[in-house]
């Protein structure tokens, strides 16, 4: 595929200052800080409701923002995957043809951007036989084709299997250098992200606190429980809050334990 | 020996049929039905005022449609109310309204022509009227089609990407409302909407492409008229209602043979 010349390397491609989104009384997003720039991945975590989809879609320009500012390159290609997004059955659609869509890509581009997520062979096949695995390779492709400088991805290993899951962190990850894109993809878990990422943000509503993700190697008990294999492509992400939350999610001077949010216990 | 009434019905079936069915594929797709039966019901209150100001029932239709697509949109998008119920107040309203509206007529019309279509009385005036309509609907579709297809495919993707969704949105309800006032003469307004689905629904085990699926649901409407008609021939029954059931005779061969009900994967 014909790779556009993009001023590649360190470029800014979002900052978000002081972002505040209101769906009515109620705010998804306060007063949020976030920038994404070329060839990082920022993955963004925090519990059901935070945010992190409104954040996505704010991103995309699909949200207005009712104060602060998001700033975007002029000119900004995003590759979005939306959350969950089925196709229905009464649609009849092939790899090939829901490519097209995409753009104006011709043939030989499709195949290319297929090849590119491992899923050549997928061409011809119905969207409705594909796997959760195949079918996210399928749209990254779709997003690949748009030629990006920014790829969005919602939760992109949901219905994936584990081993799925792992294959496609790694795709990500080498999609990430070869294009030198940008990458900001929510992660479905709390406390597993991507190794490869260069940033972690935990939102719950506001940015509750973001810094690289430890490596694995620190986590024997990790690497025990999943494997030197998912050791090289997942990374635990320990939280350090200096607050904690209430039941309406305002946060509150932090409690004496290390983290107050309503969520699971931490695998570290 | 064919009679000329008989081969302008045929003419004029045969066009709509297959003008309705790759229209009726996106409305099948982007679920439609619904919206499709309040338009054709709330038609028939555009008719009875076209009548009353004068105007080709044409245009009455093409007022009566706008004018429920904006009422549709302006009501759900506040959430009021559910949507189907706000289509069925629509439909319904929009009928009574109608039959109301015609009662106060001081010409006698004839009220079953447009709930159930008089297609052995079309003229060569209406089919020149079915193809000029038809023929801008379908080159008015096939501009928008792949934009079309990827707001139904996902419309916060394509809004993302930069497509005007409302803008297609509305050349799609303004080309489904031509449809309705064209399909009227076939089937009238309590059936229109069948023409529109069933086709689109027979087609869709044998499509492997929504172009695909497009072309058979056409191939299906014209095939339903033409059987419907010789059948209305034939038996000496209502032709409008005839052209429906073979169309629905069509469908439920289309899924028995093509089985895909029963291997439906997980």
């Amino acid at each position: 595929m014909a790779l556009d010349k993009r001023s590649a390397g360190t470029g800014l491609l979002v900052e978000a200052k002081g972002l505040t989104v209101r769906f009515g009384a109620s705010s998804a997003l306060d007063g949020v800080d976030l920038t994404v720039s070329s060839g990082e991945i920022v993955s963004l975590i925090g519990p059901n409701g935070a945010g992190k989809t409104t954040l996505v879609r704010a991103v995309a320009g699909l949200v207005e923002a009712s104060a602060g500012t998001l700033w975007r390159q002029p000119d900004l290609r995003i590759g979005y995957v939306p959350q969950r997004l089925s196709i229905d059955r009464v649609m009849p659609l092939t790899v090939r043809r829901l490519l097209s869509l995409a753009g104006r890509s011709s043939g030989a581009e499709i195949v290319s951007a297929l090849a590119e997520v491992d899923a050549a062979a997928l061409l011809k096949h119905a969207i409705h036989d594909l796997s959760g695995g195949e079918f996210q390779r399928v749209m990254l492709a779709r997003a690949l084709l748009r030629k990006p400088h920014l790829l969005l991805l919602d939760e992109p290993l949901q219905g994936v299997d584990l081993g799925g899951q792992l294959a496609l962190y790694d795709l990500i990850g080498r999609l990430r250098r070869r294009h030198a894109m940008g990458v900001l993809l929510v992660s479905h878990d709390l406390h597993i992200v991507m190794a490869a990422t260069d940033r972690v943000v935990c939102l719950n509503h506001h940015v509750c606190c973001s810094g690289a993700p430890e490596s694995v190697r620190h986590h024997p008990e990790y690497t025990a429980l999943f494997g030197a294999e998912a050791a090289r492509r997942l990374a635990v992400y320990t939280h350090a809050h200096d607050h904690a939350h209430d039941l309406a999610g305002n946060p509150v001077a932090a409690a004496d334990t290390n983290h107050a949010d309503n969520e699971p216990e931490h695998l570290s | 020996m064919i009679e000329e009434f008989f081969l302008r019905a045929l003419i004029a079936g045969v066009g709509v049929a297959a003008v309705a069915g790759p229209l009726g594929c996106f409305v099948v797709w982007r679920r439609m039905a619904y919206f499709g039966a309040t338009l054709a019901h709330g038609a028939l209150l555009g008719i009875a005022l076209g009548l009353l100001i004068d105007v080709d029932p044409v245009f009455g239709i093409a007022a009566s449609s706008v004018l429920i697509a904006l009422i549709v949109t302006g009501l759900q998008r506040q959430g009021a109310i559910g949507g189907d119920t706000l289509l069925g107040i629509l439909a319904h309203a929009g009928l009574a309204l109608g039959l109301v509206a015609l009662a106060f007529m001081s010409v006698r019309i004839d009220l079953m022509a447009y709930l159930f279509g008089d297609v052995l009385a079309v003229t060569w005036s209406d089919i020149l009227w079915i193809y000029l309509g038809g023929t801008a609907v379908l080159a008015t579709l096939a501009l928008i089609w792949n934009t079309l297809l990827a707001i139904t495919l996902n419309e916060e993707l394509a809004r993302a990407e930069g497509i005007d969704t409302a803008r297609i949105q509305l050349v799609f309800m303004l080309i489904l409302a031509v449809v309705i006032a064209i399909a009227m003469k076939i089937v009238g307004v309590l059936l229109i909407v069948s023409l529109l689905i069933i086709p689109a629904a027979a087609a869709r085990p044998f499509a492997r492409t929504p172009e695909q699926m497009a072309a058979l649901a056409a191939a299906a409407g014209a095939l339903s008229a033409a059987a419907g008609l010789f059948a209305s021939l034939q038996w000496d029954t209502p032709a409008g209602p005839s052209i429906v059931a073979a169309a629905t005779a069509i469908f439920a061969l289309s899924f028995t043979f093509s089985g895909t009900l029963g291997k439906r994967a997980a």
